[in-house]
């Protein structure tokens, strides 16, 4: 909350050490990436200038290449190349493409048929002809397409933070996730700078007259590659273990910040987007990572949940919230929900996020299956006592929690069910509980505290390191201010977590943060 | 010198070039004449290979030009062009000495040719540094005939070489290329459409049509013996001035009065044209009287405008009759 007070400027001194580290980032991976797509597309903008029939063909790819959304262009980059600089380069290439292609071909074409004419017809071969006559001539068209991709991938190059590639995009994406402005504006006005600058200098190649242009055909390469080492810079400050986190988790004072700060982590870091977190880690491309403690893909990926010995990561306990009034008229219902608590713990919990999530199981299935092990499951009463309208957010947990509590509810008692599910997210969840929209649905006590009552810094500070005193304050606050009951907690708790490969870890016997924190400055 | 043997080239709308045959002397300007798309052009690009025949044989000094690479066979070539195709990036300097490049001169031998090259063809030394773009289309004609003469190849291929230029600079250059030496010693085939230019530049002028050659001789010929009606109504607008340019006095010599033996006469050389003749005199007469001569043979007569009209009309019926 306090970095939302400080200035941009403030903000940009105290990060300028990593604001360096992404600037530099950001010119490495769009200027290598540059680089390969001219060593690539000016040869093939070459060969299509000389195969006329190939170009509607290769200039066709390359234009559909362009209209890929730039961040599902990252994605299929992904299963082929992984995570991290690869496929961010590549992605960035095939980007490049078109502007450099046709620019080339275009060039090439519109070189005065005279000239080449009079070159053939004075014997030079087809090798000098290029070389001499169509390059020279076309540079000017050549260097446009150049500038234009230049700029295309400054901007694109934001996105490659998704997949731990690095860049400004950590900045932008951080500060989204974290709803920051200056974190925001610290990443993307470098940005825009940057395509502003680059754009004026290759303008001013471009105004090179004829004498200058030879001597620039020479610099420009070696600009380019001096620029595209920029990327090496960053990969130099090297450690043994590398951490993959979200750009909100790296914002957080409950995250990143909190690791440095209370355990003193000093990891080596990079951003990536939660979608392929995972399995990064899975295959060893990543050490550490920050996920949901009971994410079915810990199970997936044969991850383990590093201990939060130092408490830095808020209680998420997850518990049924309902509205008073509901359990007023129909006072059988809150034993009936009261059957589930306790009875699941994490690991049991990301068995069945698993199975969902992963085996494509349906929740319904997965639902009456525990049930039926616990001996609650009850056949339907199929009574018609009133209803009972279940709400949850739109993800496998919330579903297969829903699912348990329409059976209990079904067998328990003489209600009837009627089930909302996928109400997005929290606010909307919330919102259709407090305006009688729905009468429950299950919610984690950190985000009751921190997304929904939001009480003052000091109070956060005070109880957000002990669960018991977190529900406690939940419990009293809904009460008081929304007639909304919490009623017993489930048994798990589904928080941030560091993960890591379950192998690992036990190979290097870490259990703990604190674990991890002396593992790294040991070695 | 160069030899065509019934060449064709045939695309796929039809027959550019049909069974041309024609052989060039050594030294020798070769004009070839006739409207667009008469496959003149298509004639000239054949011989330096910049468009392969689909039948016949084209020799250069009794060698087939299939024997050697288009590249080293073009080197050996001169070629002008119609919009002279300067490279745009290189100086004038550079753009002259391109086949000598090519052909691995030494750096002096090239700078010295270039700097000849210069002053023979009337440009400043100055321009070598400048590009093309920088220069009037009279001097950029100029530079390109000089990068085409660099490498002193013997043979000269031009297609319409002042077709991109003024009519006044374009008389002007004409009169430069006829008094050229370089261009004296060379085997030349011309391509234009201009009847005037074929008959100042063309020591024999081949008359295309359609593809094929309709007739081809020195300009008295094509003008006096026309093969057939195309040929006369080709000429027909410029008849006139045509047939006086063609004749040399020496040609009428014998048809002119006799001799009256005076004094202060001037002489006009036996290789003037009637047209050149009529001129002079007309001017002359303006200022005063004098009297011309042209001497044959040691023996002179009397140059005057009646007379030469005279002696014109009965030549020209000599033909007829």
């Amino acid at each position: 909350m306090n970095e939302q007070q400080q200035s941009l400027w403030s903000f940009i001194q105290q990060q300028s050490d990593k604001l360096l580290q992404q600037t530099a980032a950001h010119i490495g991976l769009t200027f290598i990436s540059l680089l390969l797509s001219i060593i690539i597309g000016i040869p093939l903008g070459i060969w299509i200038s000389r195969k006329k029939q190939w170009s509607g063909t290769v200039l066709g790819i390359a234009g559909v290449l362009q209209t890929i959304p730039s961040i599902a262009l990252l994605g299929f980059m992904i299963p082929l190349l992984g995570i991290g600089v690869k496929p961010a380069i590549v992605a960035l290439m095939l980007y490049a493409f078109l502007p450099i292609i046709r620019n080339t071909f275009t060039g090439i074409n519109q070189v005065n048929a005279a000239v080449t004419d009079a070159a053939k017809g004075m014997g030079m071969t087809s090798n000098q002809i290029l070389f001499k006559v169509e390059l020279p001539l076309a540079m000017p068209v050549i260097l446009a397409g150049i500038r234009t991709a230049t700029v295309i991938n400054v901007g694109v190059a934001t996105l490659a933070a998704y997949i731990a590639a690095g860049g400004l995009g950590e900045f932008i994406f951080g500060g989204i996730a974290l709803n920051n402005t200056n974190m925001i504006l610290a990443g993307a006005i470098p940005a825009a700078l940057l395509a502003i600058f680059f754009d004026f200098l290759l303008a001013r190649v471009q105004q090179l007259n004829i004498r200058n242009a030879r001597i620039s055909l020479i610099i420009f390469p070696i600009i380019l590659i001096v620029l595209s080492s920029f990327y090496l810079l960053p990969a130099t400050i090297k450690g043994k273990m590398l951490a993959g986190f979200t750009p909100e988790f790296m914002g957080r004072s409950d995250g990143y910040l909190g690791l440095k700060d209370k355990y003193k982590l000093n990891i080596r870091t990079v951003v990536i987007s939660d979608a392929i977190m995972y399995k990064a880690a899975f295959e060893n491309q990543l050490d550490v990572i920050s996920g949901y403690s009971t994410d079915g893909r810990l199970k997936a990926y044969d991850l383990v949940v590093l201990n939060d010995d130092k408490t830095i990561f808020p209680p998420y306990y997850a518990a049924p919230i309902v509205r008073q009034d509901a359990l007023i008229k129909y006072p059988e219902l809150e034993p009936a929900l009261n059957l589930l608590s306790g009875r699941i713990k994490d690991s049991v919990m990301t068995d069945l996020n698993y199975r969902v999530d992963h085996l494509k199981e349906s929740p319904e299935k997965v639902a009456k299956e525990f049930l039926m092990r616990q001996n609650l499951y009850k056949k339907p009463r199929n009574g018609n006592k009133g209803i009972v309208r279940l709400g949850s957010k739109i993800f496998g947990e919330q579903y297969i929690l829903l699912q348990m509590y329409s059976m209990l509810i079904n067998g328990n008692t003489d209600l009837q069910v009627e089930t909302k599910t996928g109400l997005g997210g929290t606010k909307i969840c919330f919102d259709a509980l407090n305006n009688n929209q729905i009468d429950m649905y299950p919610e984690y006590t950190g985000t009751g505290l921190l997304v929904i009552l939001q009480p003052k810094n000091n109070i956060v500070q005070e109880i957000i390191g002990n669960k018991e005193k977190v529900y406690e304050y939940v419990q009293k606050e809904f009460i008081n201010q929304y007639k909304i009951k919490w009623l017993k907690p489930i048994g798990f708790n589904n928080a941030y977590a560091l993960m890591m490969r379950k192998k690992q870890a036990d190979e290097l016997h870490i259990r703990t943060i604190s674990d991890l924190k002396m593992f790294i400055d040991n070695n | 010198m160069i030899r065509l043997q019934n060449v064709s080239k045939q695309y796929s709308n039809g027959k550019a070039v049909d069974d041309i045959s024609f052989f060039i002397k050594e030294g020798e300007t070769l004009v070839l004449l006739g409207t667009s798309g008469c496959g003149k052009t298509t004639t000239l690009r054949m011989i330096n290979r910049l468009t392969e025949p689909t039948q016949g044989d084209i020799t250069i000094n009794g060698q087939n030009i299939k024997t050697q690479s288009p590249e080293l066979l073009r080197r050996g070539i001169g070629y002008v062009l119609q919009h002279h195709g300067l490279f745009p990036h290189y100086t004038v300097a550079e753009n002259i000495s391109i086949v000598p490049n090519l052909l691995k001169w030494t750096k002096e031998k090239t700078t010295s040719r270039v700097n000849e090259l210069l002053e023979k063809l009337e440009l400043p030394l100055k321009v070598a540094n400048l590009y093309p773009a920088q220069l009037s289309g009279g001097q950029q004609q100029r530079v390109g005939l000089a990068r085409a003469l660099a490498a002193n190849a013997p043979v000269l291929l031009m297609d319409e070489p002042l077709g991109a230029l003024d009519p006044v600079t374009r008389a002007s250059i004409r009169k430069e290329f006829n008094t050229l030496d370089e261009l004296k010693r060379k085997t030349i085939l011309m391509v234009t459409h201009d009847v005037q230019e074929a008959f100042e530049l063309g020591d024999r002028i081949c008359l295309m049509n359609e593809g094929k050659i309709v007739q081809i001789g020195t300009a008295t010929e094509l003008l006096f013996k026309p093969s057939n009606d195309f040929v006369s109504t080709f000429f027909k607008e410029q008849r006139f001035q045509l047939e006086l340019e063609s004749i040399q006095l020496k040609d009428i010599w014998q048809l002119l009065p006799k001799t009256i033996e005076g004094t202060d006469e001037k002489v006009l050389s036996p290789e003037t044209t009637l047209w050149e003749a009529i001129d002079t005199i007309s001017q002359a007469t303006g200022l005063g009287a004098e009297r011309f001569v042209t001497t044959v043979n040691n023996q002179n007569k009397q140059v005057e405008t009646g007379s030469l009209m005279a002696a014109y009309t009965a030549y020209k019926n000599s033909f007829t009759a």
